[in-house]
């Protein structure tokens, strides 16, 4: 139990982690969004189903599973919301990858 | 910082932050408000308030040397001050020794309710609780004296939202919203009414309801909101809240006791502790949503009035 408890924990973890270097490393605002928005609900997942198996009781996995359900509706939203605002605003994604290679830092978005 | 819209985030953030460093130092309430308070609801005010004053600060004329230096000789002091106080976390700290040993050992006794911080709030404390909810009431009228305005028949022209509430653009928000709603209600309610036992009460529990209708007038356009909540009645809601925990402490008044002393409620003092406690944080509850809704809603109906103007010229 405690042992695959920590293997959620862990992956939980390295997703955050690999969604914050996505953030930093990718070119542009699409991109860098995608990064956070797939890696964060994943993440949040694993590290609540690595807390319910920490204390697997009656009214602390419900409410556990609670906020599972509200992050997995939220996040997806906002990310969403996120992207739609910056289409209307004409923000282009950068399309033609090969012309700006990883020594040029992107613009801020 | 010259991007107003990044200001309003960067304090937002560090709401959030300071939310999670009250966790870390143990107390769950202060956390809890911070968060809902400190986060979330004034950084949505804020962001209501910069559309209608544009988004980038003024140039600044004037060198603020002068400001510089009045901050720095206060924090100066503050730090200096800071050296009389007694150690961190000592035991033997004035805080320590006044009222908490009571306050922790006899408690349960007198009041009977697992959330100390509750007992403080609501009960030992109770005057003080009702200045701040008519802090936040004269907040509210303040606003309202303000920034409302007549609502005469170029209301009725004024320029549509998009209304169909299936419109394209919106959809999955405006979906993901209708499910979203009724939780946040119920999560308001059980922090209004789990307040005696774990972190929460009246103030967060107005400020989370108060979100969720703030939430539905952003997505489904100010009109729609104003048909689902009556002004009128909000206004009247906020006023009772403040009535409702003053004449608590008049009843109990009358009842040959203290202002706002609840033994007098009932028969047994602690069953009376526990029905004032509960009476009240509903009173702080109904003000404190009802001012953020009349707050954001007085905000938003400049916005569209000045829009409107600026259309005609």
């Amino acid at each position: 139990m405690n042992i695959s408890s920590g293997l959620f924990l862990l992956v939980g973890s390295f997703l955050c982690v690999s969604g914050g270097v996505g953030v930093l490393r990718f070119p542009d605002f699409y991109t860098r969004m995608h990064a956070v928005g797939v890696t964060d609900t994943l993440a949040t997942a694993m590290i609540l189903i690595g807390l319910m198996l920490q204390m697997p009781e009656g009214i602390v996995v419900l409410k556990l599973i609670v906020i599972l359900l509200m992050t997995l509706f939220i996040s997806p939203t906002a990310s969403h919301a996120l992207a739609n605002a910056a289409m209307n605003n004409n923000l282009k994604p950068k399309l033609n990858m090969n012309e700006d290679s990883k020594g040029q830092t992107s613009s801020n978005p | 910082m010259k991007d107003l819209l990044a200001a309003i985030m960067l304090s937002g953030i560090y709401g959030l932050l300071s939310a999670s460093f009250f966790v870390a130092m143990d107390a769950v309430d202060v956390a809890f408000t911070e968060a809902s308070v400190g986060a979330g609801i004034s950084t949505l005010l804020m962001l209501a308030a910069i559309t209608i004053t544009g988004h980038s600060e003024d140039p600044v004329r004037h060198k603020p040397v002068l400001a510089a230096i009045v901050v720095f000789i206060t924090g100066g002091m503050l730090i200096y001050g800071t050296l009389d106080m007694p150690y961190f976390g000592t035991a033997q700290a004035p805080v320590h020794l006044h009222v908490v040993p009571r306050y922790i050992t006899e408690s349960m006794q007198e009041i009977g309710v697992p959330n100390i911080v509750t007992s403080v709030l609501a009960s030992y404390r109770a005057f003080d609780t009702l200045g701040e909810v008519v802090v936040i009431f004269t907040a509210g009228m303040g606003v309202l004296a303000l920034l409302s305005m007549v609502h005469g028949p170029m209301e009725k022209a004024e320029f549509e939202s998009i209304n169909d509430s299936m419109h394209e653009k919106y959809l999955i928000l405006r979906i993901v919203t209708k499910i979203l709603i009724p939780f946040i209600l119920i999560y308001a309610l059980y922090v209004q009414f789990h307040g005696d036992y774990g972190p929460g009460g009246g103030f967060q529990a107005g400020v989370i309801f108060a979100a969720a209708i703030i939430l539905y007038a952003m997505l489904f356009g100010m009109r729609t909101a104003r048909r689902v909540v009556n002004q009128a009645l909000v206004r009247l809601i906020a006023a009772f809240g403040v009535l409702f925990y003053g004449s608590v402490g008049v009843v109990s008044l009358l009842n040959g006791k203290n202002f706002l002393d609840y033994s007098a409620l009932s028969a047994d003092p602690v069953a009376g502790q526990h029905l004032g406690i509960l009476l009240i944080e509903l009173g702080v509850g109904f003000t404190v949503a009802s001012v953020m809704v009349i707050i954001f809603f007085n905000f938003e109906g400049r916005r569209k009035k000045s829009n409107t103007t600026e259309t005609k010229v």
